[in-house]
């Protein structure tokens, strides 16, 4: 049984939008992949309007003074388990932010986060196959 | 021996597991239909069925502050009132002579109980979105349940006042259906709508609106709960054609039937895929005025046997 419940989560992982202070680029890109032309329905991907239904949250941007209590709390709100995928270049390291009295450091100081996908932004395909790699990460 | 086959009728066939493995299935049609219309792929055909046991992996959270009662009864309440709303059609349209005096109204009161659910768990989750969802889930009931009865009223009169489904079914069996004339077509037009708003979906989908409520009643409900608001929202999209097969179209006991239904769910899903949604106050006013006055006209038609 345990086996049809995990096969379950890895056909059917519904993604949650997490924009923690981004300039855009990344959410967009997020959004491309859910247009027809990428169709990740295929993949039974889903985005889903409330965190308490997400299997798997996309986090995009730097992590300021604001926005790491709000991130945080959506993680809580989350049933487990779910990932957590970083989209963009920011959510590997600060980036050129990196100095600015306002940033609080990388994602991983604060979060345990599954898969990184570089790119500044990172292509459709990229994130496509970070919640791909994310998923084989489940076993 | 007896009681083994009556668990027997709720738990398997005709009950709980056939109606909610072929109603996931019809849920992987809407899916798949709705991708071909958007010149998309789709998801594979065992979606739905991975999607449930995800859920039941999840973990169930109960929301700070909520009542816990309420917060479970809300999901139970629809899947029970399904499960024997499922027994009860099956039964009496392969048997019609074990229907009872006045099933038809129990069975209208079955329909209603899943709204009535989902009220009661929106109210119970304590967040603003689910109570502004359950509030408008409430209203649209009261929107869609005036047309309704008016359309079962004339049924009721076409059949010569019986009340027992079976009756009705058999009449039709014996007389031709109820569709075959110029009230059957009014009142099968205004069913199809009924039927869409019952199921929540595109032009009536006011409670859930995703882009302005996130998913309005269901907000705060994970994992198990969850699967099984899911499962009756399958159920229900099995069960509400059948239930208008059986009143309109002669019911289920002929090949025919299979055409007859998958004609019906092709039409929910064209309808959903074509029109944006509805406003609550426009969703109330399409349903009480235009609806309602064509509703009256169907029955005063009926009265006349056109």
């Amino acid at each position: 049984m345990g086996n049809i419940k995990l096969w379950g989560l890895k056909k059917s992982p519904w993604v949650f939008h997490v924009a923690a202070a981004s300039c855009n680029n990344c959410d967009i890109e997020i959004l491309d992949v859910l247009t027809p032309r990428w169709d990740v329905e295929r993949f039974g991907i889903v985005l889903v309007g409330s965190p308490r239904h997400a299997d798997a949250l996309l986090v995009t941007g730097v992590l300021n003074r604001k926005s790491l209590p709000r991130v945080l709390r959506v993680y809580e709100q989350t049933p487990k388990p779910c990932l957590v995928i970083g989209v963009g270049t920011c959510t590997c390291h600060c980036h050129m932010f990196e100095k600015s009295y306002n940033v609080v450091g990388p994602y991983d100081k604060h979060l345990p986060i599954d898969v990184y996908i570089p790119g500044c932004p990172p292509k459709p395909e990229a994130i496509i196959m970070g919640v791909v790699k994310a998923l084989k990460r489940l076993g | 021996m007896n009681i083994v086959k009556i668990l027997i009728y709720y738990i398997i066939f005709p009950g709980f597991l056939f109606t909610a493995i072929i109603g996931m299935f019809l849920t992987w049609v809407d899916r798949k239909v709705t991708a071909r219309v958007q010149m998309r792929v789709g998801p594979p055909w065992y979606q739905p069925y991975a999607d449930f046991f995800k859920l039941l992996l999840k973990e169930t959270i109960i929301p700070e502050g909520a009542s816990k009662t309420l917060f479970y009864l809300g999901p139970i309440l629809g899947l029970l009132s399904m499960t024997m709303l499922s027994v009860m059609l099956f039964k009496m349209n392969f048997s019609p002579e074990t229907s009872f005096a006045g099933d038809l109204i129990v069975m209208i009161y079955l329909f209603a109980l899943p709204p009535i659910g989902v009220i009661i768990g929106g109210s119970a989750s304590k967040n603003p979105l689910a109570s502004v969802g359950a509030s408008r889930e409430m209203t649209q009931y009261f929107a869609y349940e005036l047309p309704f009865l008016i359309v079962i009223a004339g049924i009721v009169l076409k059949a010569g006042g019986t009340i027992k489904f079976g009756n009705i079914i058999h009449l039709q069996r014996v007389n031709g259906p109820f569709l075959y004339s110029i009230s059957g077509v009014i009142s099968a037009i205004i069913f199809l709508l009924v039927i869409q708003a019952k199921l929540g979906v595109v032009p009536f989908d006011v409670p859930e609106a995703e882009q302005e409520i996130m998913a309005g009643p269901y907000i705060e409900y994970s994992g198990v709960a969850l699967a099984i608001y899911k499962i009756t929202r399958a159920m229900m999209l099995f069960l509400l054609p059948i239930f208008m097969i059986s009143l309109l179209w002669g019911g289920i006991g002929d090949s025919w039937a299979i055409l007859k239904f998958l004609l019906i769910i092709v039409l929910i899903i064209l309808i959903k895929n074509t029109n944006p949604r509805l406003r609550i106050d426009q969703a109330l006013k399409f349903f009480w005025i235009f609806l309602g006055i064509l509703s009256i006209i169907g029955l005063i038609l009926s009265i006349n046997k056109l």
